[in-house]
């Protein structure tokens, strides 16, 4: 009974997680701007690829597999965001402004700063 | 020559792999960027690796790391070789790519029509010094 | 199902090559070949190639990308339109690919167990390597010692193309004691702090696969390239001044030299034994026991050669003239 319940889990979250790498890759080619296009690309490779791997934590069970598998997610869930925001933050610092936003002014001792910097 | 779907698709991998080799080699010989080049050489390179693997792989096998049960293995030692030639290749491309970063700082452009337009007037005229920095 | 996935993997392969073909802003080309070896490390995973993929993926989407793109940093960003005709190079193309296409006519068909490939060395190689070797991953011991020669020819191949990077760019790097203070990254806080986190895990993974490569994907070339991934994303966030205090270029240059030299010595020792070049037998009181130190020292030579021709390629770019500002991207 219990295995009946964590395979029906395990191919939910691997159903979801395939749906929203779907959801990502339409969004990165149909969103108008830069900016609204990096938000579906970061959902494919942060919660998409986590949900992935929900499921398949599931379905192997408890062994070693499951832990690197674990490893793999904790990784995933630190680097994808922060890529994702090196990204939007690299084409803020570039000038690349959003279509229909206006940036606040930066406070005057920031701005300064920023030019030198790499 | 008729052939059939079965046979087509056993020769798939190595119909999409020459594919791919022609598509490196059209950029290496039509592009005139070198940086582009190089990018092309990789394709021709990563191509190459996929035919080897592709000879090596037995259907039905998995990957050649023993177990303790016995099954089938898919064949290593396309594996080995494949292996060194990767990371030989990366070294090579950074080698072309220091290249490329140096014939920037000698010619100012990495177009290859440009630089021989100027090593040819460097050649027929005068010594230009402003062809060379 | 299996012949789905191949298939897909493949054409999807052809469409990113036909895009790199096309595309002319080189920033993209870069990019989409980052792509190219990511979607193929997936496809060499799908035909049972794990050590290789392992590496296709560390090396092809991992450090090339990060050269191309520091190449692309001291050249430019476009591709010039080119001026001459492209009949020629299609024509010739297109006839070698129509050669090539017949003779994979009489090639055997994917997957076939009774191949010639499968006939000669490599049924020896993995029936034997449970007594002779005594290590689980067949694609180690043939690597370290049943083809010992090869490895240590392509170690020597890597070490030279080190050398042959540091003596075309040593003339024109800027040294870090007088450069011009540069401060890294100053507004990317989310960057700065994560890279501390993750730079720890990033070199004992690396430790990991080096040393667990006998049991599983691994070896001395993956966990070079992810050693040198955690300098290289360590100078790219906090500068290639403060990264060069971490590991300074001295002391690369030693450990390039210091790899080769591990794996050349390890071959001579058998000699003090009246035994063979690279015989690992003599390193232990057993065959087997020789063989595993011979190929754990043989590795780890490998490692450290591949690591600091990594590093010291990136220290050679990234201390070219001139630094670039965030407004030149």
């Amino acid at each position: 009974m219990i295995a009946l319940i964590v395979d029906a889990a395990s191919w939910t979250f691997l159903l979801l997680g395939a749906f929203l790498v779907l959801v990502g890759a339409l969004g990165l080619v149909r969103m108008p701007d830069f900016y609204t296009r990096l938000h579906p690309a970061g959902i494919t490779d942060s919660l998409g690829a986590d949900f992935i791997l929900t499921g398949l934590i599931l379905q192997a069970g408890f062994s070693l597999v499951t832990v690197k598998l674990f490893l793999i997610g904790a990784f995933l869930f630190f680097t994808s965001p922060t890529s994702t925001h090196a990204i939007a933050n690299a084409a803020l610092v570039a000038g690349l402004k959003p279509r229909h936003a206006t940036i606040p002014p930066r406070p005057a001792e920031k701005a300064t700063q920023g030019e030198e910097s790499r | 020559m008729v052939m059939d779907l079965k046979d087509a698709l056993g020769l798939f991998n190595y119909w999409i792999v020459i594919v791919l080799m022609m598509t490196g080699l059209y950029i290496v010989v039509s592009r005139g960027n070198l940086v582009k080049k190089i990018v092309g050489l990789n394709i021709f390179q990563t191509s190459v690796f996929l035919l080897y693997i592709s000879m090596g792989k037995v259907s039905g096998g998995t990957a050649p790391i023993l177990t303790g049960k016995p099954e089938v293995f898919s064949n290593p030692l396309p594996h080995v070789l494949i292996l060194t030639a990767i990371v030989v290749g990366v070294a090579t491309t950074a080698l072309g790519l220091a290249l490329v970063v140096r014939i920037k700082n000698a010619y100012n452009s990495i177009e290859e029509d440009e630089i021989q337009n100027l090593d040819l007037a460097a050649e027929n005229g005068v010594d230009e010094p402003e062809a060379r920095q | 199902m299996e012949a789905a996935i191949n298939v897909a993997l493949l054409v999807f392969l052809a469409g990113t090559a036909f895009s790199i073909l096309r595309r002319t802003t080189l920033f993209s080309v870069v990019m989409l070949s980052g792509v190219f070896s990511l979607v193929s490390a997936a496809l060499l995973v799908h035909l049972d190639a794990v050590d290789v993929a392992f590496t296709e993926a560390a090396v092809g989407a991992g450090v090339s990308t990060v050269l191309m793109l520091s190449t692309l940093a001291l050249t430019s960003r476009h591709e010039a339109p080119s001026t001459r005709s492209r009949a020629i190079p299609l024509i010739v193309v297109f006839l070698t690919g129509l050669a090539l296409v017949y003779g994979t006519l009489d090639m055997p068909r994917f997957g076939d167990p009774a191949a010639p490939i499968h006939q000669h060395v490599a049924p020896r190689y993995i029936s034997a390597t449970a007594q002779e070797i005594g290590m689980p991953n067949i694609v180690t011991a043939v690597l370290a010692s049943y083809r010992g020669f090869d490895t240590l020819g392509e170690v020597t191949v890597i070490f030279t193309a080190g050398i042959g990077v540091l003596l075309l760019l040593a003339g024109t790097i800027r040294e870090p004691a007088t450069a011009t203070k540069i401060t890294a990254m100053d507004h990317h806080l989310v960057l700065r702090v994560v890279t501390k986190v993750l730079i720890g895990p990033i070199l004992l993974f690396a430790l990991y696969v080096q040393f667990h490569g006998d049991y599983g994907p691994g070896g001395g070339f993956q966990a070079g390239v992810i050693f040198a991934a955690a300098f290289i994303i360590y100078a790219l966030v906090f500068g290639l001044e403060t990264a060069s205090r971490a590991l300074p270029g001295r002391a690369v240059r030693v450990l390039l030299a210091l790899g080769v030299l591990i794996y050349g010595g390890t071959g001579v020792v058998s000699f003090f034994f009246n035994k063979n070049y690279l015989d690992y037998s003599v390193l232990g009181a057993t065959a087997q026991a020789g063989q595993h130190i011979g190929i754990l020292l043989v590795e780890f030579g490998v490692g450290m050669t591949v690591a600091a021709v990594m590093v010291s390629t990136y220290y050679a770019f990234a201390g070219q003239n001139p630094p670039i500002g965030d407004e030149e991207w």
